[in-house]
């Protein structure tokens, strides 16, 4: 049977509409779900909304400026080969480091594969991240994940896996259990706008509102999944709004405000730890550079896409900020750019200094608590293929 | 001793379990109030409340991926998958993080839970409430895989799960739920995890099974005994690990194998099985290794009893292996 076009049309209009004016849906959400913002993008702000003292606002400004530093550099080390592959934050550190500082020590953080600047403002070593970067004889992960994979246990910062989304019920997991032993902790979960397309979106949210699980959903809304852009993610105008159908609270943030960040996540995570349920945070921020170090985003983004955003720049608005407030002036700034770099470079020679692979038996390590047969004569049987033969252990040289 | 079936004993090790440590929860479709569509949780949630044990929203992906947040968090959680074919929706959160977690974070986070699933056909289910996924999950390293056969080992191997370092799928033959019945300690005891049963010794032929169709195969092997066939009948009970010196030291006895198992033929365990006793009892051999399998369909409604390895057909191959 063939629609009735005429009767069946839907409008971005609306349905119907007949000459009588009706708000375009887009507005309407756009207006449910403002944009919070604090920092203006010239850095003024109404004092009364600043919540954070100029100590902690300059301690979170010099990390930002070090995870630009690092992004720019390991993409300089991935293309000499040093390191294999690596995912940048650049344009969305205020989002990263803004919602990691309102939380508590206690509480739990289930990264995508993007903020791994949360897991440094716990306390994960920069040379331990670097490690893992080199998949060497340091890393904590014993060479058993690709780069930007990093877990930090004592950071209470979970394992990242590359499937998308998968992160979200499992946060919500942790909270729920946190709530049935009745502590106060209250779990952040990262993910980006492409991951509200996923299953486990739908589901995390779904147990989440019926629980009321002590969760803080942060969508990285930053414009890209690789090459699809938001508009092509979802018909929805904005991703608060999906908040809507699970029954939990939404909201909309400025994702390049380190001080809007910072307030939206505090009050969530204060809502979820009074038992007020989950929200949905969505962060509006933008991927200023590729996808990871294996993309080219030139052959689908136009450049001036870029225009708009950079003026919005997180680590830009919060120097403005900064020196309106006399926190900061050119000095410290070039102080923090130089202990930036020096950060970085000292934390390099240190991970460099490991050797270049875990031992072999890392290999078998950790699949099970303890190996099975299966593990312990697999291990014995790449040693004698070793040592009958050391190339079975020599680097690749590729099928050409 | 009581007399239990199976679905007696899971609720019975599930309770024991959940008396003796307050981190067990039990997660699941229906499991709470209703006590589960084939009533292996009736009465916890009585017992233990809502919190502990806990109607989930339909999804099982959801089921699993929470569950893995609660063992991460340090809770024991003991999800149901309502049929085992519905496991696939949460093939993902069990292959690629449960299975992984462990792994992927060098040893800094566990997650173990035992996902509970009634598996197996012949009970008029179709495709979609008869299949035996085992082999996918015993294919990914990281889990481990437990079949009981009978009730009191559904117990004894419950409780050993739920006390396990390791994410475990518990695979329970619903075919045999009720059926098989059999004396079960009162309280706490454990049946460990990778130790075949022998349950019948022989010389002549090995036959190897697990599950539901164990009782098919000590069906056959009795048949076969009044033929004079005497056989060595083996319960694997536990595939990841697998208990490869039982299989072995039988199989060198007796220099024949018939492996039985209802999945379809095609990567079954049976051929991992197979695998292993040539590489390790070739000399020993006295005929090819038999695979008494499902066949290489889907699950089929009406046609039930063809597709399943029942006794008849395990009789043949026991008889063709100790003729070869």
């Amino acid at each position: 049977m063939q629609p009735d076009r005429k009767a069946g049309a839907v409008t971005r209009e609306g349905n119907g509409a007949r000459g009588r004016p009706k708000p375009a849906p887009i507005a309407r959400w756009e207006r449910e779900f403002p944009l919070q913002t604090v920092l203006r993008e010239d850095g003024s702000a109404d004092p009364s909304e600043v919540t954070l003292g100029d100590a902690e606002l300059l301690r979170l400004y010099r990390w930002m400026v070090l995870e630009r530093h690092l992004d720019q550099r390991m993409v300089s080390l991935q293309r000499q080969g040093r390191i294999g592959f690596y995912i940048g934050s650049t344009g969305e550190e205020a989002t990263v480091f803004g919602s990691a500082a309102a939380m508590e020590e206690r509480d739990w953080i289930f990264p995508c594969y993007r903020e791994h600047g949360a897991a440094l403002l716990r306390g994960m070593p920069l040379a331990a991240f670097l490690c893992d970067l080199l998949g060497n004889a340091g890393d904590r992960m014993k060479g058993h994940q690709m780069p930007c994979h990093e877990a930090w246990r004592p950071g209470r910062y979970a394992s990242i896996s590359s499937p998308i989304a998968t992160q979200i019920p499992q946060a919500v997991g942790a909270a729920w259990a946190a709530k049935l032993r009745k502590e106060d902790m209250v779990a952040l979960v990262y993910f980006g706008d492409g991951a509200t397309s996923a299953n486990d979106f739908h589901t995390g949210l779904n147990v989440a509102g019926v629980s009321r699980a002590p969760v803080v959903f942060l969508c990285r809304n930053n414009g890209w999944a690789i090459s699809v852009p938001r508009e092509r993610q979802t018909a929805s105008a904005t991703i608060a709004q999906k908040a809507v159908a699970y029954g939990i609270r939404g909201e909309r943030v400025d994702g390049n405000d380190l001080l809007a960040v910072y307030d939206a996540t505090r009050r969530a995570r204060a809502r979820a730890a009074a038992g007020e349920g989950p929200t949905l945070l969505e962060c509006v921020t933008y991927r200023m550079g590729a996808h990871s170090t294996s993309d080219d985003p030139s052959a689908y983004r136009p450049p001036e896409l870029l225009e708009p955003w950079r003026k919005r720049d997180p680590i830009l608005r919060l120097g403005l900020f900064l020196r309106r407030r006399g926190a900061l002036d050119d000095g410290g700034e070039r102080e923090a750019q130089a202990w930036a770099q020096e950060e970085v470079r000292r934390a390099l020679a240190e991970a460099e200094s490991f050797e270049a692979k875990p031992p072999l038996e890392t290999l078998f390590e950790g699949v099970y608590a303890e190996p099975l047969w299966q593990q312990r004569e697999q291990l014995q049987e790449i040693r004698d293929a070793i040592a009958a033969d050391p190339r079975v252990s020599a680097p690749d040289r590729g099928s050409g | 001793m009581p007399t239990m079936n199976v679905i007696q004993a899971v609720n019975d090790a599930l309770r024991t379990e959940m008396r003796r440590d307050p981190s067990v929860v039990v997660l699941g479709e229906d499991v709470g109030r209703f006590g589960g569509v084939f009533r292996a949780t009736q009465g916890l949630q009585q017992e233990f409340g809502p919190e502990r044990v806990v109607d989930t929203p339909l999804e099982e992906g959801g089921i699993v991926g929470t569950a893995l947040g609660m063992a991460l968090y340090g809770l024991r959680p003991v999800p149901e998958i309502q049929f085992a074919d519905f496991i696939f929706p949460a093939f993902d959160q069990i292959v690629n993080e449960l299975a992984k977690y462990r792994y992927r974070s060098g040893g800094q986070f566990a997650c173990p839970l035992v996902i509970r699933a009634p598996y197996g056909g012949g009970i008029r289910g179709g495709h979609y409430h008869s299949q035996s996924p085992e082999t996918h999950f015993i294919h990914t390293a990281g889990l481990k895989v437990v079949v009981p056969a009978t009730p009191q080992d559904a117990k004894g191997l419950l409780i050993s799960a739920i006390r396990d370092p390791d994410p475990v799928l518990f695979f329970e033959p619903k075919r045999v739920y009720r059926a098989a019945k059999g004396e079960v300690p009162e309280g706490e005891y454990t049946v460990p995890l990778g130790k075949a049963r022998v349950t019948r010794e022989g010389t002549r032929v090995t036959v190897l099974a697990w599950g539901a169709m164990w009782h098919e195969a000590d069906r056959a092997v009795r048949e076969a005994e009044a033929e004079g066939v005497d056989c060595e009948l083996l319960d694997l009970r536990s595939l990841q690990p697998l208990d490869v010196d039982a299989v072995v030291a039988s199989v060198q006895k007796t220099g024949r194998a018939v492996v039985v198992h209802e999945a379809p033929r095609t990567c079954g365990f049976g051929a991992e099985l197979a695998a292993l006793i040539q590489e390790r009892c070739f000399l020993h051999l006295e005929a090819p290794v038999s695979r008494v399998t499902g066949f290489d369909t889907p699950f089929p409604y009406t046609l039930e009893n063809e597709y399943l390895p029942r006794a008849p057909r395990i009789l043949q191959a026991i008889r063709k292996v100790a003729a070869f």
